[in-house]
């Protein structure tokens, strides 16, 4: 008997625990890209094919970089290309810029997010900034003018819609009159024209008294880059990723709240000169920024103290470089800059450790 | 039903998960006796501490309930004869260790009398005294059932200075799969009561709460029933969360109290004991019973029919799954639950105390995904029943800063497993928490070593110095002497002399000189720092 025991099967003995609750980082960035799947089908009916073209280019120069930089560094390059980071940095890049930015800039900043921004740092989850945003500073400060070239709402199926090889044109060959306004003048975004109209003199009123609404914020007739066109829909993308539990509320709450906390103080000083709390949230990036950019989770805190921090800097400094900095949005120098405070916020914001006065410390009641 | 009438407490601890319970599989199947197997392999270490020595040899008859093996030392528990039969080797067998090394092992040939040894039941219990009561549970070799394993009688023993006034009977059993202590709840609630009382007796508690998971409500129900007449039991459901049934976690759900930080659970005035411990203790103590056998949650998908055994210590794993219809497509053995238990090499090792569930995960489960980096994602911070964050403990285990490492709480983790549960990077997380443990833990044995060769050291250059002072005062003495006596005569040539105190002192590092004996420890160190120090202070002594 003893014999025959002997020749049981022989049983790899992993150590405990010997259950999976069966995510993988491959679900988590699937989540993140259905999350965004909303907005950016819309950003592609607004503005037709040049988005369409816009998000190709990004994702095959991303995933492209994604897979050299693997390759020179020996790494598989197969698990990490399939496990969708770089996917979802592309994405999030090319939402991030606008409809109208010849390819080559967009191939040059997802070449720079994943290749610079990701890969030199160590690859996934060793990056200190969030890729899509870096590269996306890079570009604003490289490209001032093709990053601020805003174009019409054109949306397919309408007359004023753009053609196969108009899309063509504007996204490859720079040719960018189609997608503009007919007056050829570059449309503004609601951020952008209050930040020139100020200085006219003009009072916050007048100005979004100019044919400004918030409705047209909620639903996306107003133009932006292409990943900011609805709030509605951003929101919507941001609370699925919520229900699957990618994203807890804490970083979006605390930024948003950052915001407009900010906003509530210097629009009751001065509303003259201030806009209101509405204004701030339903436009320009802070609703994708706080959903999906702040929330990016190798570069934002894993405390849940330290993301009340990061969120309420994240807000704060997207407030303060929309009203006094020299670019009317402000959400990726916010993020980045609050990306570097990360491992100080960290490490300062450890939660207080079970029968310790707190991490790190004493046990508690150890003073008798 | 129970669960209406029952408030449910809520998990008060941190973080915590709700994996999938399987319990299912077993919570159904009522517990059945398993037979006795014909030759049973008894390991003498079935508990935490150091294993027992064999009392046996082989060819010596014995009857079920004699001790084998007696304690050694205090944190060690005797073990006893399963079953009446032959002893036909002490050997060593493979142990229920993920190690899959062998230990030293009784095995015994049943001759199918099973005949008991006299037994001394004691059902008027308070006569023995709290004294005599955890003596006997020492003998009757009790040991931690819900899968520590820990001696009984150590943790009954808190001391004058701790008071304890509560007992938590921990029903919580929150592993998935486990069903045995669910089971026992409800088959023999009052066997359990009434080993909680002795227990509660014994280190002199007002309060005893039985405290059971939310979804186990017939064992609720049954113990709520059985504790009509004990006004000092009372009956609680608690929140269906990984981990409520660790100690801490559970005694601050139940009771408020926060046990700090490296103490006990006396330190707050609680005493913890599963609902299975308390129903050996009622063996032992009213029937005189020693432990020979528990039940055991036999389950998981490879298994062909799950059950609930009542199994003799030393049955063959092997003997149990054939007793459950077998297994097929095996891709991993489980001794405890899934999160805490540890996997078997294969099915060769026998049951023992501490087996609270043998589980046979199919190939299926056995995870194949790739690990993946960490992708910082937080998940293991909220996870945390300690409100640690494992992933900078991950990192820093992984880059061996054990001091940062202990900085961040390291020594809190209780090695629940959550964290690794919830990481999507499938980053074997409690794996590295083991690994920096141990390495600290061995940094500081050897430094605890290098201290006392260097207080040794230190000691005997002090003790070297003292010695060469002395014998140049001796030598100024003696040269004044005899300079004033005769400064002419002196024949000795210098350096003779020198060659020969030279010698002696080697001869006395030796230990042979008779001059070591009044200071006999200094030889033997000087022995143990080996020959190159030595022949410094030779030099020294000779300069």
């Amino acid at each position: 008997m003893a014999q025959a025991q002997s020749r049981t099967p022989s049983l790899a003995v992993p150590s405990s625990p010997h259950d999976h609750g069966g995510g993988s980082v491959s679900s988590v960035m699937t989540a993140v890209i259905i999350g965004l799947a909303p907005v950016s089908l819309y950003s592609v009916y607004l503005f037709g094919w040049p988005v369409l073209f816009l998000l190709v280019v990004t994702l095959a120069a991303g995933l492209a970089t994604e897979a050299v930089m693997l390759r020179l560094m020996d790494r598989p390059v197969r698990p990490h290309l399939l496990d969708g980071s770089a996917t979802v940095t592309c994405l999030l890049l090319g939402l991030s810029l606008p409809a109208t930015t010849p390819w080559w800039i967009a191939a040059l900043g997802a070449v720079f997010g994943i290749g610079v921004g990701k890969q030199l740092y160590g690859g996934l989850g060793a990056n200190p900034f969030n890729p899509a945003m870096i590269a996306r500073v890079m570009l604003l400060i490289s490209f001032p003018k093709e990053l601020s070239t805003w174009p019409a709402i054109k949306p397919l199926f309408s007359g004023q819609a753009l053609s196969f090889s108009e899309g063509l044109g504007v996204t490859f060959a720079g040719d960018k009159t189609p997608a503009l306004p007919p007056d050829a003048a570059s449309a503004a975004t609601p951020l952008g024209h209050l930040k020139t109209e100020l200085t006219m003199n003009l009072t916050v009123e007048e100005i979004l008294g100019q044919g400004y609404s918030h409705t047209q914020a909620l639903f996306g007739s107003l133009s932006g880059s292409a990943g900011e066109t609805s709030a509605v829909l951003v929101l919507l993308g941001g609370l699925y990723l919520w229900w699957r539990g990618v994203i807890g509320w804490r970083i979006p709450g605390s930024m948003i709240a950052g915001t407009a906390a900010m906003a509530l103080v210097f629009n009751i000083y001065d509303p003259s000169a201030f806009p209101g709390v509405a204004f701030h949230l339903l436009n320009g990036s802070l609703l994708f920024g706080a959903f999906f950019i702040a929330t990016d989770m190798v570069t934002s805190p894993t405390t849940p103290r330290g993301q009340l921090v990061y969120g309420a800097g994240c807000g704060v400094l997207t407030y303060i470089i929309r009203t006094w900095g020299g670019y009317p949005e402000g959400v990726s120098f916010a993020v980045v800059l609050m990306n570097a405070g990360v491992p100080l916020i960290d490490h300062y914001t450890r939660p207080r450790v079970f029968g310790k006065e707190q991490a790190g410390g004493p046990p508690v009641g150890s003073e008798e | 039903m129970a669960e209406q009438h029952t408030p449910i407490l809520p998990a008060f601890f941190p973080g915590g998960i709700e994996p999938e319970e399987h319990k299912e599989l077993t919570s159904e199947s009522p517990i059945r006796r398993l037979p006795v197997p014909d030759v049973l392999h008894v390991p003498l270490k079935q508990h935490i501490g150091n294993p027992a020595q064999a009392l046996v040899k082989a060819g010596d008859h014995v009857r079920k309930g004699d001790v084998i093996g007696k304690p050694e030392g205090f944190v060690s528990a005797p073990v006893h004869a399963p079953t009446s039969g032959t002893v036909t080797a002490i050997e060593d067998y493979p142990a229920p260790h993920p190690s899959g090394l062998n230990g030293p092992t009784v095995h015994l040939e049943a001759d199918g009398r099973d005949e008991w040894t006299e037994l001394d039941p004691r059902p008027d219990f308070h006569k023995l005294g709290p004294a005599g009561i955890r003596g006997r549970i020492r003998q009757a070799g009790l040991v931690g059932m819900g899968g520590a394993g820990f001696p009984t009688f150590v943790k009954l023993n808190p001391g004058p200075d701790r008071a304890v006034d509560t007992i938590i009977l921990n029903g919580g059993e929150s592993e998935p799969y486990l069903t045995c202590d669910d089971r026992l709840m409800r088959e023999r609630p009052k066997e359990i009561l009434h080993g909680a009382s002795i227990i509660g007796y014994t280190v002199g508690a007002k309060r005893i709460v039985v405290a059971i998971e939310a979804n186990k409500w017939q064992a609720i129900s049954a113990m709520l029933g059985a504790s009509v007449g004990w006004p000092q039991i009372e009956v609680v459901a608690v929140e269906n969360r990984y981990p409520m049934g660790a100690e801490k976690q559970l005694i601050l759900s139940v009771t408020g109290r926060e046990v700090p930080s490296g103490r006990l659970p006396a330190d707050v005035g609680v005493l913890n004991q599963n609902v299975g411990t308390a129903y050996a203790t009622y063996r032992a103590i009213v029937l005189g019973e020693p432990l020979i056998e528990r039940v055991v949650t036999v389950s998981g998908e490879a298994i062909r029919e799950p059950a609930n055994l009542e199994v003799r210590f030393g049955t063959p794993i092997e003997t149990i799954a054939a007793a459950c219809g077998g297994y097929a497509d095996l891709g991993r053995l489980i001794m405890g639950g899934p999160f805490v238990g540890s996997a078997l090499h294969n099915t060769d090792p026998p049951m023992v105390k501490e087996t609270n569930g043998l589980i046979f995960h199919a190939r299926s489960q056995v995870p194949n995904e790739p690990v993946m980096p960490c992708i910082r994602c937080g998940a293991c911070v909220e996870a945390c029943p300690v409100s640690l964050v494992p992933n900078e403990m991950y990192h820093l285990a992984r880059n061996k800063e054990f001091e940062r490492v202990q900085d961040y709480d390291l020594f809190d983790c209780i090695e629940c497993g959550c964290c690794a549960w919830v990481c999507p990077s499938n980053l074997p997380l409690v794996h590295y928490y083991r690994y920096a443990k141990s390495e600290i833990q061995a940094k500081e044995r050897q430094k605890e070593v290098a201290d006392i060769a260097r207080r040794r050291t230190e000691a005997r250059d002090a003790r070297l110095r003292r010695e060469k002072e002395e014998k140049e005062a001796k030598r100024r003495a003696k040269k004044k002497q005899t300079d004033a006596a005769k400064a002419e005569s002196d024949t000795t040539d210098p350096r003779e002399e020198a060659a020969r105190k030279a010698a002696d002192k080697r001869r006395r590092m030796r230990g042979k000189s008779p001059q070591s004996s009044d200071d006999g420890n200094d030889a033997e160190e000087g022995d143990a720092e080996g020959p190159g120090t030595a022949a410094t202070s030779d030099e020294s002594n000779q300069r």
